[in-house]
């Protein structure tokens, strides 16, 4: 990444679109410090996020992967797992609401070894909301899921974001999902930002560019 | 067959050397027609091991003379050398030398002092050098299992590694896991030496003690302690490098440092 600066507003969801090799899940993984910045540094509500703790800022800065990589053991394990680490015990009636969310009500005891790709996303989606973050990273979130797994999680993910009013910072290499979900678009390649804008300035509703 | 052709012991010895080696070119020959590349490997470890062995043997004769004391200088340099094969063993692993040295030096050190202390090592050079020879390579063989297991199952869970990052874990939380299938993996060559003793293994300390002529029973019972302590002394090490190597894959922010190594084409090639 080289010569990136984005300032993302409380509530708002920021598309990051690019060609392969752009440097998109790059951008994802400096905001949760999971890769550090050679230089430049990145701000969480305008303080230095080397101010704070990692554990800290990653309980904030929620994250949802391509792959939903679930621990093993029930749905409900899956849940507490971030709580848990901040010695926090999640009560069952709180995992059932998280679960409702997602579309997955009364499925707590599950083994996750059984789900299809749609359901382990959506419980990957839950244990990120189960720390009770402010942002929600997303990176490629339906990429791994068929047509029909695809349009429901990401109507989900929408509703979730909107509910919640997360600032969310999802990455895509679907245009058209990019001007279905966000408010503004940023065009990334070769690690710099080509383009940055409304999303209506950017991309039109077949998701092809401006 | 070879006591009637050569009469000199050190022409049997050659003798029996280079059987020795050819059996295990043979082996490394029959490796090559399923594909397992070991021949630089193999030739190098046979070279490198008569070398060293014959050296060592020669400059033991003028060190099994000496005082006690130099055995801990012999132990020590023993030590750093096992801690420099074993992180050989880990390339890509980050401070394995550092983590290998406290491991080996902490379990195979430890035991040895203590032994020797409790009266179980003579404090004679002639004793403490082949013990304390024994039980370091030993946890050098069990470092390196730790510390090889550890590596491949860190690297075939980076997802689920960095998913508990992600969720705000403790980073060597994330590992324990793997850190406890390393341990147990590198502990069953002694444990099952133990579990075999006198039943299908009957060690070469114990036939040594026979052959000067030892009472068979205390024989038996010195090699138990012998694999006792080897049992100990690779525990030990296990558990201290288990205990050091979580964290040495993570940066102070904790991120994930270790990454998959890229798998090459020939590699694919070779294993199809």
């Amino acid at each position: 990444m080289d010569d990136v600066t984005v300032e993302v507003r409380v509530g708002e969801v920021l598309a990051v679109v690019g060609p392969s090799g752009a440097g998109k899940s790059s951008f994802l993984r400096l905001l949760n410090r999971l890769d550090e910045p050679t230089s430049g540094t990145v701000r969480l509500d305008g303080i230095d996020y080397r101010q704070i703790l990692p554990r800290e800022l990653r309980r904030r800065v929620g994250m949802v992967t391509q792959i939903a990589y679930l621990f093993p053991g029930t749905i409900a394990d899956n849940l507490r797992f971030g709580p848990a680490q901040q010695g926090i015990e999640v009560p069952a009636k709180a995992i059932e609401e998280l679960l409702i969310q997602v579309g997955l009500a009364g499925r707590a005891a599950e083994d996750v070894a059984h789900l299809s790709g749609g359901e382990a996303q959506r419980v990957s989606l839950a244990r990120a909301l189960a720390t009770v973050p402010v942002v929600l990273l997303l990176d490629e979130p339906t990429s791994a899921l068929d047509a029909e797994a695809k349009d429901d999680v990401e109507k989900l993910i929408l509703s979730v974001v909107r509910k919640n009013g997360l600032t969310c910072a999802i990455v895509s290499h679907d245009l058209a999902q990019a001007a279905r979900v966000a408010d503004r678009v940023m065009v990334l390649r070769k690690g710099r930002i080509e383009k940055i804008g409304p999303t209506s300035e950017v991309i039109n509703a077949e998701g092809a560019f401006h | 067959m070879l006591k009637e052709l050569f009469t000199s012991q050190l022409a049997l010895g050659c003798a029996q050397a280079v059987i020795a080696t050819l059996l295990a070119l043979a082996v490394m020959m029959l490796a090559r027609q399923r594909e397992i590349h070991l021949e630089r490997e193999t030739v190098v470890a046979l070279v490198r091991g008569i070398v060293q062995i014959t050296a060592v043997g020669s400059i033991l004769v003028l060190l099994l003379r000496g005082p006690a004391w130099t055995s801990i200088f012999l132990l020590a340099a023993m030590i750093v050398a096992a801690a420099r094969i074993s992180s050989g063993r880990s390339k890509g692993l980050p401070k394995s030398f550092q983590v290998s040295l406290y491991a080996i030096g902490g379990g195979a050190g430890s035991v040895i002092a203590l032994m020797t202390w409790a009266g179980a090592i003579d404090p004679v050079i002639t004793s403490l050098v082949p013990i304390g020879s024994m039980l370091i390579a030993n946890a050098m063989n069990t470092n390196s299992l730790v510390m090889n297991r550890f590596r491949s199952e860190v690297e075939s869970h980076v997802g689920l590694i960095e998913t508990g990052l992600a969720l705000g874990a403790d980073s060597k939380r994330t590992v324990a896991p793997y850190v406890q299938v390393s341990l147990q993996a590198s502990l069953i060559p002694a444990i099952d030496s133990l579990r075999s003793l006198g039943i299908v293994w009957i060690p070469g300390l114990m036939a040594g003690m026979l052959l000067s002529g030892a009472s068979p029973i205390y024989a038996a019972v010195y090699q138990f302690v012998a694999i006792s302590m080897i049992f100990s002394s690779s525990g030990l090490t296990a558990l201290i490098c288990s205990l050091l190597i979580r964290g040495s894959v993570f940066s102070p922010a904790e991120q994930l440092t270790l990454r998959p190594r890229p798998v090459t084409a020939q590699a694919v090639e070779r294993s199809a």
